[in-house]
């Protein structure tokens, strides 16, 4: 009984080390955002917004599924659930007049697959995914190649 | 009654007896200045943004939505209060508007708008008249400071200079048109045309 016991605690002890040293190597190995940064370091006050890039210009991708970035200002654009300034111009009804890219027709769906009359209520908040750009050389390079380039070579 | 008045008429047509036609005349100038001027002092008072503040329905709405637009802080300091946009700056049209603002001291009065909620429900009601009177004058308002004569489309955006180019220049639309909502929060748009 007491040599059952003393194994008993002894397994016990050896899964709970492994299990201690697997997750402070896990705890190692991720990768955040915030990386070796401490919680508790106290953030700088982050450098002043810029004026956003307002050229009209259309930019390539910089990664696979990247949603096409806004190439003009947006300052002020009301959106939510009353109104929605970016489908002003970019719904299919507006496109006509304003000349703007419609919204994909990939956004009319739902998460089943069926298409429906209007922009789906998962793509109406444009700024989730699609965001304003400023003039600036980039922080970090971009190794990036897009799949046409990568096939051609 | 008839008789009242036919007396008051009577009192009233013939000439004065004890007062002098000199002192009839100054009298009614004097008086004339002190009644027009303070009628305009008063319309003035009622011309400036502290005086539209002073009511909370448009110190806690409009105002304060005001007040993170271009329209109000700015880097160069310029900036329009309210009546810059809200009321005409010609005499006439001026005072049209304010004749029509009667029925805005009736809504104060009985507080047709008096919490946000109400306010909310009401908005659309209230953009689309002023979207209207700004259609019907060629968005004056705007143009008092915005002048499309000096335009200079070198220094707009793409965008603009072609909408301002076109459009504008030929009178098809005019500043409302496109700039519905730039000083204040916009109503539910749904069903308003252009934004479906």
């Amino acid at each position: 009984m007491k040599n059952r016991f003393k194994k008993f605690c002894i397994s016990g002890f050896a899964l709970l080390s492994v299990t201690v040293s697997i997750l402070v190597i896990a705890e190692e190995n991720i990768a955040s955002l915030r990386q070796d940064t401490p919680l508790n370091a106290v953030n700088e006050s982050p450098a002043p917004l810029q004026n956003a890039s307002n050229k009209d210009i259309k930019r390539g991708r910089s990664y696979p599924m990247q949603p096409p970035v806004i190439p003009h200002k947006i300052d002020n654009y009301q959106l939510d659930l009353k109104v929605n300034k970016c489908l002003s111009c970019h719904s299919r009804t507006q496109i006509e007049e304003s000349q703007a890219p419609m919204v994909s027709v990939t956004h009319f769906m739902d998460r089943d697959g069926n298409f429906l009359a209007d922009v789906s209520p998962r793509r109406y908040f444009c700024k989730q995914c699609h965001v304003t750009q400023i003039e600036r050389s980039n922080l970090i390079e971009n190794n990036f190649i897009d799949i046409q380039h990568l096939l051609s070579k | 009654m008839i008789t009242l008045l036919k007396r008051y008429w009577d009192i009233f047509r013939k000439p004065a007896v004890h007062y002098s036609l000199g002192f009839l005349t100054m009298g009614g100038f004097i008086a004339g200045i002190i009644f027009w001027g303070g009628f305009n002092t008063a319309l003035e008072k009622t011309n400036t943004e502290s005086f539209c503040i002073s009511c909370h329905e448009m110190k806690d709405n409009v105002y304060k939505e005001l007040m993170s637009t271009a329209h109000f802080s700015n880097g160069s300091g310029v900036r329009a209060t309210c009546p810059d946009c809200h009321v005409p700056h010609e005499w006439t049209n001026k005072i049209a508007r304010k004749m029509q603002a009667s029925k805005e001291v009736w809504g104060k009065v009985f507080g047709t708008i008096n919490t946000r909620e109400k306010f909310e429900n009401k908005r659309l009601e209230l953009a689309q008249h002023e979207w209207a009177r700004l259609k019907a004058n060629d968005s004056l308002e705007c143009r008092n400071c915005h002048n499309f004569e000096y335009m200079d489309f070198t220094q707009q955006s793409p965008r603009a200079s072609v909408q301002h180019s076109t459009a504008l220049a030929k009178g098809e639309k005019t500043c409302i048109d496109c700039h519905k909502g730039i000083a204040h929060q916009l109503p539910d748009m749904s069903e308003v045309e252009g934004w479906q």
